[in-house]
């Protein structure tokens, strides 16, 4: 498979204090690389930095380079890059508005669409969200009344009204119940045939089973890199089995 | 023992502080109510409301108070004009995009701002800004609803830059992440996600701003002129109700049509700030 993102020799600080250290790994194109580790570990620090969202934070530096496609993201511009890679965040924020509005608003804000084709767009997204079935009745009514599930998957639908090649995302079932989260899943696992996925989470369970590719992250520092398949079932590493059995963390 | 003593003491202190408040709003309601009627049943509503001339002391008096409010009205617009675009910008500058050692100055000095005497402000604009506006605009006095204007400007802008940048700083910062990480520029967030969410509590600073310019006196009635007739342009001389009331309860008998003409007067000016008022209380809740 293409290499679709390649992190070389990054190095992340938050005011001098180091939290990313000699990063090297590629993301696939079309797949899920699902990165778990304690907190602390720099899982979303990396996460942040791979769409530039570190780059408002004052305190933040940086050493090393990500290519997306050959290109250095930090030498493109950031609102472009951002628009390549999108972000889903733990919390789904749906705005103060319709179900419909939710998801033509980025679309039309970031003027990529003409009005004709919003409807497709809109409808697109959230079949690809998994959603459509369940709103289609209701485009118009308040995004906010939604179930915790839904306003997430609606989330990722907003993302996937700009069209992204990589959506990034950061512990998104973090605050959900497990039948909204499977249906998450299912979104990510049906998603991944258009788009490369990586996925930041607490859940050990869930790296194993939507991961394509699993990575431990530990103090800033990358543990192991494998098939999900490989790392749950022979983990090279001491400290990867210590873990995903559950024996700190 | 002793405690519940002191509790039920403490207890009743309190109770009484409040009620002596409220007696007192009430009291004093009601005798402006009192005078006012008093004044409408003699002199008739409307001929006061949409009278032409207020001319207290000729013989036959008369009371309208048309071109006050005209004048009142006047003046406070232009310096919602002023003010608004100024203020929310400068809270956008100070909640969004000001460095944190800027920040902090700004706001102090906006808070400092507010803490000026309404008479200082005057008598500043009297001696400085009424000379430029009389030679830059070329015109016979610069005492005008334009300088009036200027100066309650001034007098509105700390009230809505406080309110207006409490009202942005607390828009969820996940919002403006979000927007972010859609691909969004800074200005794109700024409009379409982070004003459009601050909206309610701009919109209450607005109108607690205005409603300090509206009630607002000593400042007016040293720099707009007090001619009492309808201007024909913000450049004329203008009288508000404020300054009315300041500058003739003195001279009036206790008790006299004149006396309850400014009464009067006070309560049409009570009505205008309790709507602005209330507007503002309804955006505030609407934020909660």
């Amino acid at each position: 498979m293409v290499d679709k993102i390649r992190v070389e020799n990054l190095n992340c600080f938050y005011s001098g204090k180091q939290v990313l250290k000699n990063l090297n790994l590629t993301v696939k194109k079309n797949e899920i690389l699902s990165i778990i580790g304690p907190s602390n570990s720099g899982k979303t620090s990396f996460l942040r930095t791979l769409n530039r969202m570190n780059d408002m934070n004052v305190s933040f530096s940086r050493k090393g380079d990500i290519f997306l496609d050959d290109d250095n993201i930090f030498e493109m511009n950031p609102e472009k890059l951002r628009t390549r890679i999108g972000m889903l965040f733990a919390m789904p924020i749906p705005l103060p508005m319709s179900i419909y509005d939710n998801i033509a608003y980025a679309p039309k804000v970031l003027g990529l669409k003409n009005r004709k084709n919003m409807d497709e767009v809109v409808e697109q997204s959230l079949r690809d969200a998994s959603l459509w079935d369940e709103v289609k009745d209701r485009l118009d009514s308040s995004a906010i009344k939604m179930s915790g599930g839904q306003q997430q998957r609606l989330c990722i639908a907003r993302i996937l009204a700009i069209e992204p090649e990589v959506i990034l995302f950061d512990e998104p079932c973090s605050g959900l119940d497990p039948i909204s989260t499977a249906k998450v899943e299912e979104a990510m696992l049906k998603l991944k045939e258009k788009y490369t996925i990586v996925l930041v989470t607490n859940n050990v369970k869930q790296a194993s089973r939507v991961g394509t590719r699993t990575a431990f992250f530990l103090m800033g520092e990358l543990i192991e890199i494998d098939k999900t398949q490989n790392m749950f079932l022979t983990p090279k590493n001491k400290l990867t089995e210590d873990y995903i059995t559950g024996r700190f963390g | 023992m002793n405690s519940k003593i002191t509790d039920y003491i403490i207890e009743k202190i309190i109770f009484l502080c409040g009620i002596i408040a409220i007696v007192f709003v009430v009291l004093i309601f009601g005798f402006l109510l009192k005078e006012g009627f008093a004044f409408f049943k003699e002199y008739g509503i409307f001929n006061f409301i949409f009278g032409k001339y207020w001319y207290p002391s000729s013989n036959p008096a008369s009371y309208g108070v048309f071109s006050l409010i005209i004048g009142s009205l006047l003046v406070t617009l232009g310096a919602a004009i002023i003010a608004v675009p100024f203020g929310i910008m400068t809270a956008l500058f100070i909640a969004e995009l000001a460095p944190k050692g800027i920040r902090d100055i700004l706001k102090s000095i906006v808070e400092l701002m507010a803490a000026i005497p309404s008479v200082v402000l005057g008598f500043v604009g009297m001696v400085t800004l009424v000379p430029l506006v009389r030679s830059i605009l070329d015109i016979p006095t610069g005492l005008t609803a334009f300088s009036g204007s200027i100066v309650l400007g001034f007098m509105a802008m700390p009230t809505i830059v406080s309110i207006s940048e409490d009202a942005i700083r607390s828009v969820p910062w996940q919002y403006k992440e979000g927007a972010y990480a859609l691909g969004a520029t800074k200005w794109q967030t700024i409009r379409r996600v982070v004003l459009k969410a601050a909206m309610p509590g701009i919109i209450a600073a607005v109108m607690l701003g205005i409603g300090r310019v509206i009630g607002e006196t000593m400042a007016v009635l040293m720099v707009t002129g007090n001619a009492a007739a309808i201007p024909s342009s913000i450049f004329d001389p203008v009288r508000t109700l404020t300054a009315t009331i300041a500058a003739e309860m003195g001279e009036t008998v206790r008790g006299g049509l004149h006396y309850r003409a400014l009464f009067g007067i006070g309560l049409v000016l009570f009505t205008i700030t309790f709507i602005i008022n209330f507007i503002a209380d309804l955006f505030l809740n609407k934020k909660r």
